[in-house]
C-alpha cells in the first residue's frame, strides 16, 4: 500500500512530538490504544488559563506511519484552537486530510478519540465534569 | 561498487530469478514450444525431453527417483495434491491428519477445508521456540491417523522442525509423512531417503526459479505412496496431476536445482555469516529479541522484535530503500498480527514488532552494512516517538496500565 505525500511528510517531519508536563493542572493528557493492538497514541494539550486557548500540543505515539501523522497533525490543529473548539474535530476531517485509505480509517478515530480524553482529562482537573464521549467503532 | 538502491530482503516472500536459469528456460518458449505429451513428432520429443532432464535435476537435488517428482504449479498446490490427495486415497485407512499451528496457511487452510468434508485435525502447539514437542506428536496419532503434515523450514523464523525424528515416529506407526519444504529446499541439505520422507512440496520461485512452477515429491518405495487427483484430465504425472506441462517452467525449475545442489554449500555459509553479522549488530540496540529458535534454522533468516516500535511504522522509515516483510497486523488486511509469532507464545505487542530478514543469493555485504545503519536509526528514532518507550525508561510495567482495547 502506497502512503499520501502528507502521511510521508508528518513520518518523516513529525510536528510537536515530545512530552508536557502532566502534574500541571493546565495540561491534559489523553492515552488511547493498546499495544496488542499495534497502536498507543499520547496526546496532550497545555491551555492557557486566562483565554482557554491550548497554547501547546505534543503527542508520541507507537504504531504505523498512518497513526503517527494522524496525531501529528491532530496536534498541529489543538495548538490555537479554544478547548471547544478543539471538540469538534472530527476523525473524517483527518482521513481527508491525509487521504487515509479505508483499512486506516481507525488510526484518524484513534486521534479524535486522544483529542477528547485529553480534554477530558484537563476539565476534571479543573473541576468540570467529563463529556460523555461518543464511542466511535475503530 | 556503488550500492544500489532498493534493497531486497525478502527472500522469503519469493527470490529474483537467477539469469542462467532464465537462459536456460528461454529456448523453450518460441523455439522449443512443444507439447511434451506429443508423443508423434519431434516437437514435442523435445519437450518431452527437456521436462525429463529437468525431473533428473530436481530429484537429484533431495535424493529422489525421478519418476516421484510430480510438477505443479507451485508449493500451495503441491500441499493441496498431498494433503487432499492422500485425506482421499486412504479414506479407507483413517481420517485423521496431524499438522502444527505454525504451518503455511496453505497448509492450515487445506487441513480446514478437509475438516469441512469428514476429516479429523489435530493442530500440535510449537514451544517458544517454535518447535513441535515429538512425544506430543506420538501421543496424537490415533488409529485413524493417515498423515503427518509439519513443514521443513518456517516461512517467517526459519525455525527447522526435527524432520528425522518426525519420520521415525511416523515410521514407526505406518503413517506417512509429509513435508512443506519450500523454504527449505536448495538452501540446505534436504534428501528424502535420510530424512525418511513420503511426501514433500517445494517451488520454483523460492529458490532462483520462476514463478508458477513447483514440485510435489511422492515416495515410491517402502511405502509405495499413492495421491488422489485433484485435477483430472489427460492423465498427466501418473494420473496424479492433469495438465499440459508448464515446460519452460520446468525447465526453470530444473535448473535453478542444479544450481541450488552445486552452490548450496557455498552459500549457506555465505548467507549464514552475513545474517549473523545483520542480527548481531541490529541486536546491540536494547530490548530487540529474535524470535524462534537461532540453533535449529535456515541459515538465511532471521526474524527480531523490536520492542516498543511498531513493525510497519518501523519499515515506513526506510521501505523506500529495503524491501522487508513484518509480522505487523498493519501490513495485513486482517489487522492480526503474525499468527506464527503469536504461536510462539510472543504477545501481540512484540509480534506487532517484528521484522523479518530474508537474505539470498544476491545480497551483498554493502547492503547488510547500509540495512544496519538505517534499522538503528529508525528504531532510534521511532523509540523518541513512542510513549511505551518512554515508559519502560521510565520504569513504568505496561502490564499493569488498563489499556483501552479496540
Amino acid at each position: 500500500m502506497a502512503y499520501s505525500d502528507k502521511v510521508i511528510d508528518h513520518y518523516s517531519n513529525p510536528k510537536n512530538v515530545g512530552t508536557l508536563d502532566k502534574s500541571k493542572t493546565n495540561v491534559g493528557t489523553g492515552l488511547v490504544g493498546a499495544p496488542e493492538c499495534g497502536d498507543v497514541m499520547r496526546l496532550q494539550i497545555e491551555v492557557d488559563e486566562e483565554t482557554g486557548v491550548i497554547a501547546d500540543a505534543k503527542f508520541k505515539t507507537f504504531g504505523c506511519g498512518s497513526a503517527i501523522a494522524s496525531s501529528s497533525l491532530a496536534t498541529e490543529w489543538l495548538k490555537g484552537k479554544t478547548v471547544d473548539q478543539a471538540l469538534s474535530i472530527d476523525n473524517m476531517d483527518i482521513v481527508e486530510e491525509l487521504n487515509l485509505p479505508p483499512v486506516k480509517i481507525h488510526c484518524s478515530v484513534l486521534a479524535e478519540d486522544a483529542i477528547k480524553a485529553a480534554i477530558n482529562d484537563y476539565r476534571v482537573k479543573n473541576g468540570m465534569p467529563a463529556l460523555e464521549l461518543e464511542e466511535k467503532k475503530h | 561498487m556503488e550500492l544500489k538502491l532498493p534493497i531486497y530482503l525478502d527472500n522469503n516472500a519469493t527470490t529474483p530469478m537467477d539469469p542462467r536459469v532464465l537462459e536456460a528456460m528461454l529456448p523453450y518458449f518460441v523455439e522449443k514450444f512443444g507439447n511434451a505429451a506429443s508423443r508423434n513428432h519431434s516437437f514435442g520429443w523435445v519437450a518431452e525431453e527437456a521436462v525429463d532432464y529437468a525431473r533428473e535435476q530436481v530429484a537429484k537435488l533431495i535424493n529422489a527417483d525421478p519418476k516421484e517428482i510430480i510438477f505443479t504449479s507451485g508449493a500451495t498446490e503441491s500441499d493441496n495434491l498431498a494433503l487432499k490427495g492422500v485425506f482421499e486415497m486412504y479414506a479407507s485407512k483413517g481420517n485423521h491428519i496431524i499438522t502444527a499451528t505454525t504451518e503455511h496457511k496453505a497448509v492450515l487452510d487445506t487441513c480446514k477445508h478437509i475438516e469441512k468434508i469428514g476429516g479429523q485435525v489435530t493442530y500440535l502447539e510449537v514451544n517458544p521456540e517454535g518447535l513441535i514437542d515429538l512425544q506430543e506428536l506420538e501421543n496424537a496419532i490415533t488409529d485413524k491417523t493417515i498423515l503427518i503434515a509439519i513443514m521443513y523450514g518456517n516461512n517467517e523464523i526459519g525455525v527447522i522442525q526435527p524432520v528425522r525424528e518426525i519420520s521415525a515416529i511416523a515410521r514407526k506407526h505406518g503413517v506417512l509423512f509429509f513435508t512443506d519444504a519450500t523454504q527449505a529446499v536448495g538452501k540446505i541439505p534436504v534428501d528424502v531417503q535420510a530424512d525418511g520422507i513420503d511426501l514433500m512440496a517445494f517451488s520454483g520461485h523460492k529458490m532462483y526459479g520462476p514463478k508458477g512452477v513447483g514440485a510435489l515429491y511422492v515416495r515410491r518405495k517402502n511405502p509405495r505412496v499413492k495421491v488422489t487427483a485433484q485435477m483430472d484430465g489427460g492423465g498427466h504425472e501418473r494420473g496424479m496431476r492433469s495438465g499440459t506441462m508448464n515446460v519452460p517452467a520446468i525447465v526453470g525449475l530444473g535448473k535453478a536445482c542444479e544450481l541450488c545442489m552445486n552452490e548450496m554449500e557455498a552459500e549457506a555459509k555465505r548467507l549464514s555469516i552475513m545474517r549473523d553479522r545483520l542480527e548481531n549488530a541490529l541486536l546491540e540496540l536494547e530490548e530487540a529479541y529474535v524470535n524462534g529458535s537461532k540453533e535449529h534454522r535456515l541459515p538465511h533468516v532471521s526474524n527480531i522484535s523490536f520492542k516498543y516500535v511498531e513493525g510497519e511504522g518501523l519499515m515506513m522509515g526506510f521501505n523506500k530503500n529495503i524491501a522487508l516483510s513484518s509480522g505487523s497486523a498493519c501490513t495485513s488486511a486482517s489487522l492480526e498480527p503474525s499468527y506464527v509469532l503469536k504461536a510462539l507464545g510472543l504477545g501481540d505487542d512484540l509480534a506487532h514488532s517484528s521484522l523479518r530478514f530474508g537474505l539470498g543469493r544476491f545480497t551483498t555485504d554493502e547492503q547488510i552494512d547500509y540495512t544496519i545503519n538505517a534499522i538503528k536509526e529508525t528504531v532510534l528514532k521511532l523509540r523518541e516517538m513512542s510513549p511505551l518507550w518512554e515508559m519502560f525508561k521510565e520504569g513504568i510495567d505496561l502490564n499493569t496500565i488498563e489499556w483501552a482495547h479496540h
